[in-house]
């Protein structure tokens, strides 16, 4: 299942991964479920968050942090979010606590406009992914499908963008492709979708247009079988890649039959 | 002194250090921390000396997406 082409790694930021697939940790049923989905999917790297600490004295307040704990035994290069930041300073400050929890230097930076759609703060996006990038983040920040906004990340120093592809948990699928391949064919980054799916076919729809990876989590973890659904995602990655790669053929009007019609035997003109 | 640490009050000592009051609350690793939306590093946990009306931030990993 979803093989892994060696001569076709995702490069971010000159680092290299063997999937295009990154998966989210949130919303799952239980913590084996999501432990079993990212063994099942391989993902190149799985999203975490930070929350306030509980400081509380109840006894199952004290315990040690199983999704640490988890998170190391993977061994899955995390990409902790800033879910939740409304403003350039929350968003700045929780980039900067995330670096020293997670000891990583990258960072998926979300910066919520709205909260109805949680559409990003497209504003303050840009200055955000400039002084993060300054201070040595290697940023993957969530925005929309608007080229003008994404060419702006890519001139303050993202290496990469994530467009949405439609509101996050909505599973929608894209709800603008036309922007969507305009983007790709316009800006020459790598591009991970990121939001808005919820079905294998618009992970393979994404990657047929060209975009570089997909990031999900609620497609996953809200499946009914969560562990069957990663590993179908996966093969969705890699069959969009691959028909990405293999070139389609152009689309014609007119039937043209596939079988040679010269010696068709009782043929006659019509 | 008075200060909010992740939204509750406590009491603290006059010119207690932010590792004090980590110390105080048994704070569990890992975790980061914010003063007053700024970001602390733990090397300068100790050398950070709080004011009365702190906001102080303590957060952990989670899940998320």
């Amino acid at each position: 299942m979803h093989p892994i082409d060696p001569d076709d790694a995702l490069v971010l930021y000159g680092q290299r991964f063997d999937s295009r697939l990154l998966l989210g940790t949130a919303r799952y049923p239980s913590p084996a479920v999501m432990e079993a989905a990212i063994r099942r999917a391989r993902p190149a790297m799985v999203t975490a968050s930070l929350r306030r600490q509980n400081l509380g004295s109840a006894t199952t307040e004290r315990l040690p942090n199983a999704f640490w704990e988890l998170l190391r035994q993977l061994k899955v290069p995390v990409l902790p979010n800033t879910a939740g930041c409304h403003s350039l300073q929350e968003a700045i400050t929780t980039a900067h606590m995330a670096r020293e929890v997670f000891a990583t230097d990258w960072i998926k930076l979300e910066l919520i406009g709205d909260d109805y759609t949680l559409q990003p703060d497209t504003l303050n996006l840009v200055e955000a992914s400039e002084r993060l990038i300054k201070d040595g983040f290697k940023v993957l920040p969530y925005c929309t499908e608007d080229l003008v906004l994404c060419r702006r990340l890519v001139d303050v120093g993202c290496q990469a963008v994530m467009p949405w592809a439609a509101p996050i948990g909505t599973g929608k699928g894209p709800v603008n492709p036309y922007a969507m391949q305009m983007l790709r064919e316009r800006l020459d980054v790598p591009m991970i979708v990121d939001a808005g799916l919820g079905l294998p076919s618009h992970a393979c729809q994404v990657m047929e247009w060209g975009f570089d990876a997909v990031l999900l989590n609620t497609a996953v973890a809200l499946a009914q079988d969560p562990v069957r659904m990663a590993g179908a995602f996966a093969d969705a990655v890699a069959a969009g890649r691959g028909a990405r790669l293999g070139g389609a053929m152009a689309e014609q009007h007119a039937a043209q039959p596939s079988t040679p019609v010269l010696g068709t035997p009782f043929w006659h003109q019509n | 002194m008075k200060v909010l640490i992740n939204q509750l009050p406590h009491d603290l000592p006059e010119g207690a250090s932010l590792a004090v009051a980590l110390v105080r609350i048994e704070a569990r690793p890992p975790f980061a921390t914010a003063v007053n939306q700024q970001f602390v590093p733990s090397t300068q946990h100790a050398s950070t000396l709080l004011r009365d009306g702190d906001d102080i931030e303590i957060i952990q990993p989670v899940t998320g997406g």
